[in-house]
């Protein structure tokens, strides 16, 4: 028979936990000596106070080693990585620096005709992304419409969907640029290549885009629906002045996403043959014979991605301070 | 002649029979209580009156004008009934002010602000006024269930639906928003409320109905319901509420 054992002090309090685990940690945190001797300092403390029997001030430096063993994960793993990166363009006299980062980047010339190239990049995704918004939303409408009668029309949206979102995005632009162009269709005939290009772009990625309507206006609650019918409003208006508005504001990042993507997705356009901004790339690389002009192109992607990341934040928080309680 | 009128209103979700057969009448300026237990089919009958829910069969009339079945503009007759939630419901992205005029100016063709002006009356007299540029999850429970009221009868509708609209809110917040019915009450407005507040259907209404399994089981003045209840049913159900302190 076991005698029942009935503690005298909490279980929480009797023992100093992972002194053992935290002497290990502290021992490798020394390879990030800034704040491993703290670590391990605090872990040596840790077992002679445990083994003078003050347990309370044994668990206190045991909570210390162990937030400094974290600290030197955290700082340490970052100093190690950029050490490496420095001595991966270091090595062999700066082998890579020379590669992505030649003379020609400073070179004013090379810039201008860099910019003048990426200043189409810019029209194409500008005014893909305004058609993408309003051609995106209608596929979505479409595919959300109730009723059996609708089911046609659901069928249609629904195909187009599956269709361009699983045709490659270079071979959409193939069949629409160089397909239209020998058609010769009425409509079609005055429209310039650059043009083309934007409707290719515009049938894919409003393809992606409806797909993140469509989720965004079915998260909405059916109640809001049912609120706004309620008050007489027809399906159309309910749509228009209250699910709609709500669900774009919920759609903002995957949204932002996908116009990332599109933006892009621009650079496909060089394979049609037009002198955007990786065109040129390509055009300075073989005249310099250099490879900067890639990185410059990347350069530039950066540079227009990072403050749209930013804003879209900004604007979701602005929302959010307006409409949320406090 | 019966203001609004159901006869033999039956609604299947499926295979579900939830209303199984309603006869109700509804005189002007009448305020109708239906009590029940949750699931009994309360909530169904409001949401068939302005055809939220499309009823399988029988016929609904308002002023002997049949409003159910194929052939009623939906959007006019629920122009004409308007329903309070007991999720309050409000449009979380637009103002108290905005949730308010957003039916009068779309469906009514009222003036921006013509409006603004009645949506304004309408909020002092329930004391939110000062609320009108907030936007709804800024507000209590309580105030944004009186906004909800208030967006309702800014359409002058003919008769209120009011689906358990106290059953969402904390104890002290209640009294607040049953002033509010009380008062429109008084006014004479044609009221049809879902409710489980039976001190306060005993207090207002002019007919009581217990609901049980989709059929009005018991009807009568709330003397008689509360007091002297005939059925067996409605003796079991008011006393459980009796017994959990509730009346």
């Amino acid at each position: 028979m076991t005698a029942s054992f009935t503690p005298e002090v909490p279980v929480a309090a009797r023992r100093v936990p992972r002194v053992l685990t935290y002497r290990v940690a502290s021992i490798i945190s020394l390879l990030f000596p800034f704040t491993g001797v703290f670590a391990l300092v605090n872990s040596l403390k840790a077992s002679k106070l445990e083994s003078a029997g003050d347990l309370e001030s044994a668990r206190h430096s045991g909570e210390r080693a162990r937030e400094w063993c974290w600290y030197s994960l955290g700082y340490g793993l970052l100093v190690y990585f950029v050490a490496f990166m420095v001595m991966l363009f270091t090595i062999r006299d700066g082998a890579l620096s020379k590669v992505y980062f030649d003379d020609v980047i400073f070179n004013g010339e090379a810039w201008d005709s860099m910019l003048t190239g990426f200043w189409i990049n810019i029209k194409v995704f500008v005014i893909a992304e305004i058609l993408v918004l309003i051609w995106a939303l209608l596929i979505a409408l479409l595919r959300l419409l109730p009723g059996k009668a609708c089911a046609p029309i659901r069928f249609v949206a629904a195909a187009y969907t599956d269709l361009f979102r699983s045709i490659p995005a270079i071979l959409v632009l193939y069949l629409i640029v160089y397909g239209l162009q020998k058609a010769r269709l009425p409509l079609f005939e005055n429209l310039d290549v650059q043009d083309y290009c934007i409707v290719a772009l515009v049938l894919v990625y409003g393809a992606y885009v409806s797909e993140v309507y469509r989720a965004g206006i079915q998260s909405i609650h059916w109640s809001q629906l049912a609120a706004a019918r309620s008050l007489g409003l027809s399906y159309g208006q309910s749509m228009r002045h209250v699910v709609v508005p709500q669900a774009v504001r919920r759609i903002i990042p995957p949204l932002l996403n996908d116009f990332i993507g599109l933006q892009k997705d621009t650079a496909l356009i060089s394979a049609i043959g037009i002198l955007e901004v990786l065109g040129r790339a390509r055009f300075i690389n073989n005249s310099q014979a250099t490879f900067t002009g890639y990185t410059m192109a990347a350069l530039l992607f950066i540079a227009i991605t990072i403050p749209q990341a930013r804003a879209a934040e900004w604007l979701i928080k602005r929302d959010h301070a307006k409409t949320r309680a406090g | 002649m019966t203001f609004l009128q159901m006869q033999g209103v039956h609604k299947y979700f499926g295979d579900n029979h939830v209303l199984r057969g309603i006869d109700l009448d509804v005189e002007r300026h009448q305020v109708i209580c239906l009590i029940g237990a949750s699931g009994c089919g309360k909530s169904t009958l409001l949401r068939c009156i302005n055809a939220l829910e499309p009823i399988s069969e029988g016929v609904i009339r308002i002023d002997g004008n049949r409003v159910s079945g194929t052939g009623v503009d939906l959007n006019d007759l629920r122009a004409d009934v308007g329903i309070v939630f007991q999720s309050f419901n409000l449009f979380p992205h637009k103002t108290v002010l905005q949730n308010i005029t957003l039916a009068p100016i779309k469906v009514l063709k009222h003036s921006r602000g013509d409006a603004r002006d009645r949506a304004m009356q309408l909020l002092q007299r329930v004391g939110l006024d000062d609320k009108a540029d907030e936007y709804p999850d800024r507000l209590s429970g309580g105030q944004q269930q009186r906004v909800a009221i208030v967006r309702a009868m800014a359409m002058d509708p003919r008769v209120l639906l009011l689906d358990e609209i106290t059953s969402a809110l904390d104890p002290e917040l209640v009294a607040e928003v049953l002033n509010i019915v009380r008062d429109l009450a008084s006014d004479g407005m044609t009221i049809v409320m879902a409710t489980h507040e039976m001190g306060f259907a005993k207090e207002v209404s002019s007919k009581v109905c217990f609901v049980h399994e989709g059929v009005i089981h018991e009807e009568g003045p709330p003397e008689q319901i509360f007091n002297d209840p005939q059925q067996e049913r409605t003796q079991a159900f008011l006393k459980r509420i009796v017994d959990a302190g509730r009346l």
